[in-house]
């Protein structure tokens, strides 16, 4: 994904561990095809449909937007299934990155290869630092992220051998640019 | 140079002659699967990326198995599996399984191996969490999402991370009334959820040796639920004679060296081992059958590519003959295949359907994923409501089997059998 000055800023969203597939989008939600533009929309709409009621809503009511860029949480995101239908509903919804302790694996690599958004982890556990609403601003050149209401600055882990193909903007992206496959891509 | 077996086949995929945890390597791809849920965004990709004209890298080698959003009204679901036939029609693909025809089979990772596409030693990529599942015929196999299995399309080849192996190793026999799925929801609640993230587990020792394919295939089936990327056991004669049965084609089994370093290792005495169940709401939380007898439920679910098979169904009938279910008791069989196991095989002259239908379990359903993972609100076997239920599928998170309010207790098919009879969750071994 293509960031304008290398840092995300804005309000949070917080969750707890093993956040699952299902809880980010349910199954009945899987009939949507992400390529068809207008169904892409729809997930964003859906995103986190799957959270118990108690939760406050992630999506604005009545659109498909979610006010929260940045959503944090602990370890083991994304647990479960190989749905790309997961990362692409978050980034639909408008997270550009997703600051967790740890990814489970697939959820990881799909946020990578579809380049939806920036699967950062953190060193501290900052779901429990965090509130729903607060304010943050990652920097991503310097690898951090600040609560913008204390002030204080937490380390981002360096995403190692992931950050060229982020950078490339996903894995086609990554993938031409080294040279494995030819051709220009789709039209931007 | 010793290595394991998930390095020696990802090693002989990428052509080197040694690969090590933690090498990001280029591997050529033998089986590509995909199903109705994500094989439309999968051709989305594919076709954005390579061209509205392009032509998949190999046609023997992609496998498209619906399996998903089947025996439903929905409009979507159905127009999925269209855009699957059109594709399949213009790139003449030879290995798609279609609905509503001879050919259709179901859950895609019981029909994956059925139909003799999974083979030892090769490198299966499926865009479903649970292609884990084929680690159990010696392949090294894993779940993708769809921009890596439109990139395979293309190409034939996927960038990957060769994963740490973490060893688990079961001497001695498993009791009588505990199986495969006691063994892996043992482990799981031993590791957590996330115990074996982006690792390869391998499973050993004389009760893996003693296990059929099936069994093995529920053991790998769930490598996900702790994180794994992979599950693997390496090939016997039993694998080698079972998929031999089912394929022509050539294929190089690969083992393991014994001396090959791994991360860890767990030892098991699996004469320890007890019929369990993993409580609300994730896999890890492990809890003996017995002590949960309070728990009330209100369905008993058996089917899935994890508990769907011929011999889950063999196991819960074995338990449910002359008893009566006291809970609606789904019976829904992995595959076409499966289902006619259901009409074929008998115990003292009944076969499972009459079985089932004189124990009052619901109607066997056809084969497909159906409740296991919710779905469209018509599916076969959905919660709605507040229903407890014990089922043989893989997870248990909030809402998974489709209300958020119906609380899953994952079981084998003996428990989950015990239980539909019993009313509440039961051991097995009371009914044996």
């Amino acid at each position: 994904m293509k960031l304008q000055g290398n840092r995300i800023r804005g309000p949070v969203y917080v969750l707890g561990d093993n956040i699952d597939t299902d809880l980010i989008i349910p199954a009945h939600f899987l009939n949507l095809v992400p390529t068809i533009p207008d169904e892409y929309r729809k997930l964003g709409s859906h995103a986190m449909a799957g959270l118990p009621d108690s939760y406050p809503p992630f999506v604005t009511p009545g659109t498909d937007q979610a006010p929260y860029p940045i959503m944090i949480a602990g370890s083991n995101f994304g647990c479960g299934s190989s749905r790309e239908h997961a990362p692409i509903a978050l980034g639909a919804a408008g997270v550009q990155a997703v600051v967790a302790q740890t990814y489970a694996r697939i959820f990881f690599r799909n946020a990578v290869a579809t380049g939806e958004l920036y699967p950062l982890e953190s060193a501290d556990r900052l779901c429990d630092v965090f509130k729903t609403g607060d304010e943050a601003e990652i920097d991503m050149a310097a690898s951090t992220v600040r609560h913008r209401g204390t002030g204080i600055v937490y380390r981002l882990r360096d995403l190692g051998a992931v950050k060229p193909v982020i950078e490339a903007g996903g894995l086609f992206g990554y993938a031409r640019s080294t040279g494995m496959i030819g051709g220009k891509g789709p039209a931007a | 140079m010793s290595a394991t077996i998930t390095e020696k086949i990802l090693g002989k995929a990428a052509g080197r002659s040694k690969v090590d945890p933690g090498d990001n390597i280029w591997v050529e791809v033998d089986v590509l699967l995909t199903h109705d849920v994500c094989g439309p965004g999968t051709i989305g990709v594919f076709q954005r990326e390579f061209g509205a004209k392009a032509r998949v890298w190999n046609r023997e080698k992609v496998v498209i198995i619906p399996d998903h959003y089947i025996y439903t009204k929905d409009e979507k679901a159905h127009r999925n599996v269209d855009t699957l036939r059109t594709f399949v029609r213009e790139q003449g693909l030879p290995h798609f399984y279609d609905p509503g025809t001879p050919r259709y089979k179901g859950v895609c990772h019981v029909a994956l191996p059925e139909e003799g596409h999974v083979r030892p030693g090769e490198v299966i990529f499926g865009t479903d969490s649970h292609t884990c599942t084929h680690g159990a015929l010696g392949a090294f196999a894993t779940g993708i999402g769809n921009t890596d299995a439109g990139f395979i399309m293309g190409t034939g080849k996927l960038l990957i991370k060769v994963p740490e192996t973490r060893r688990f190793v079961l001497n001695k026999t498993l009791p009588k009334g505990v199986s495969a799925k006691d063994v892996i929801l043992r482990i799981i609640g031993d590791i957590g959820v996330d115990g074996a993230t982006y690792q390869a587990m391998e499973f050993t020792g004389d009760a893996i040796a003693a296990m059929d394919v099936e069994e093995r295939m529920t053991i790998c089936n769930m490598a996900i639920e702790a994180g794994g990327k992979s599950g693997i056991i390496a090939p016997d004669d039993k694998t080698l004679a079972w998929v031999k049965a089912r394929t022509k084609q050539p294929f190089v089994p690969v083992t393991g060296d014994p001396d090959a370093a791994v991360t860890a290792s767990h030892t098991y005495d699996a004469s320890t081992f007890e019929p369990c169940v993993a409580c609300p709401h994730l896999p890890s939380n492990y809890a003996t059958a017995r002590s949960k007898r309070d728990i009330r439920i209100d369905r008993a679910y058996i089917g899935s590519c994890t508990g769907g098979k011929l011999g889950d169904f063999m196991m819960a009938a074995r338990i449910l003959k002359g008893h009566t279910v006291k809970v609606p008791t789904f019976i829904v069989p992995a595959t076409a295949q499966v289902a006619e196991g259901l009409l074929r095989e008998t115990i003292d002259g009944r076969n499972l359907v009459e079985i089932f239908a004189e124990a009052g379990c619901e109607d066997v359903a056809p084969a497909s994923c159906a409740a296991c993972l919710g779905g469209p609100v018509d599916t076969i076997g959905r919660t709605s409501g507040k229903e407890v239920v014990v089922s043989t599928t893989n997870r248990n998170f909030i809402g998974r089997m489709g209300s958020k309010d119906a609380p899953i207790y994952l079981a084998s098919p003996m428990t989950a059998a015990a239980s539909a009879i019993a009313g509440h969750i039961a051991d097995p071994r009371d009914y044996l």
